[in-house]
């Protein structure tokens, strides 16, 4: 340590603070979405399940954040007709 | 009598909620309630070993959730104060032994017999932390000022407004904080987070700050509770403190025992 760093105050506590802030907010809004996600997979099922069999595990329903939009991805596995 | 049920949790391990528990317990038992501490980490069970009672185990929360032991028998009376008892965790058993309908039938047992149920959850978000919380009124969320401590802490707060009993019923769940291992002349330097960052980051009420000591130390190597190894110590003195406040004391806050060097005196600023 030279005597400049020594006189220059290294406050780490400020940094802590705002990489919680920035964070939390983040992950506040992740966790009302995680409720989501299971709201929105429980209602497409019973949908389907109106018109066809279907397993719970074929619907699938994701949601990512990204920088500028956040995708829901949607993915539903239909049982193959069968031949006659 | 009809108990407050009070959960000590915080998501992350290690921040201090078993010496929360047998410290709030005992000082809360001081002040003349009937208190019991129950250990919720099955298979990791160590509040016995905090307040002492190690030795005397027979029958755990386990065997009285599966009736094969009464609850008089299980229960541990303090050797230094009547009032306070403990309900140890199983140490041999798988945490799948306990079931949600035997902690509710434990649980609304034990509220029938004391004044203060203090649940002392195990670290993490899985199941165990969750029937831990579940019953509670009222809970202390310990919290060091340190980022990931604090993160877990915001973590289990929207548990706690989401997946406990009282929060299913549309009502609220008095969620306070429990700020420990805080060193004040780190803070006032700018090298640790300051008990109003926290505060603020998390906005839930300030129970008490415990400054770090090596006297919390000291207390586990006898295993005694840190309010009654050595109640002039200054985490002892906060405790008692927070102990107050649970019972609806106006008691002013302070780092107690707060020592300050040169630089603190010229420099230092008063936390909260």
């Amino acid at each position: 340590m030279n005597l400049f760093n020594f006189f220059k105050p290294r406050r780490s506590a400020p940094v802590a603070r705002e990489r919680l802030q920035i964070l939390l907010a983040h992950e506040r809004v992740a966790g009302s979405h995680s409720q989501l996600v299971a709201v929105l997979q429980e209602e497409i099922l019973a949908v389907i399940a109106r018109h066809m069999q279907i397993d719970r595990d074929k619907v699938k329903v994701k949601l990512d954040r990204g920088d500028e939009i956040n995708t829901l991805e949607i993915d539903i596995e239909m049982p193959a007709a069968r031949a006659a | 009598m009809a108990a407050t049920i009070l959960v000590v949790t915080s998501g992350k391990g290690g921040v201090g909620k078993t010496t929360s528990t047998a410290a709030l317990g005992a000082a809360l038992a001081s002040l003349g309630k009937k208190v019991v501490v129950v250990d919720f980490d099955v298979g990791l069970r160590n509040l016995d070993l905090i307040m002492g009672a190690e030795r005397r185990v027979v029958y755990d929360l386990i065997n009285v959730t599966q009736g094969d032991a009464k609850l008089n028998q299980a229960l541990i009376r303090d050797k230094r104060l009547e009032t306070l008892h403990l309900l140890p965790a199983s140490q041999t058993r798988d945490k799948d032994a306990l079931t949600s309908e035997g902690v509710a039938r434990v649980m609304a047992e034990l509220k029938e017999m004391f004044d203060w149920v203090i649940a002392d959850s195990p670290a993490g978000i899985e199941r165990g932390a969750q029937l831990a919380m579940h019953h509670a009124d009222m809970a202390v969320v310990v919290t060091n000022p340190e980022v990931s401590s604090v993160r877990d802490s915001d973590r289990i707060i929207g548990m706690l407004d989401s997946t406990t009993a009282r929060a299913k019923a549309g009502e609220r769940i008095a969620k306070h904080l429990l700020l420990t291992r805080y060193d004040p002349a780190r803070a006032a330097r700018g090298d640790m987070l300051k008990t109003e960052d926290v505060l603020e980051i998390l906005s839930i009420p300030l129970l008490g700050i415990i400054p770090e000591s090596q006297d919390v130390l000291r207390a586990s190597n006898i295993g005694s509770p840190v309010t009654l190894a050595d109640p002039t110590s200054a985490p002892a003195r906060a405790y008692m403190d927070a102990a107050r406040r649970l019972m609806g004391e106006q008691v002013e806050m302070s780092v107690p025992g707060e020592k300050r060097g040169l630089f603190g005196k010229l420099f230092g600023r008063k936390v909260a």
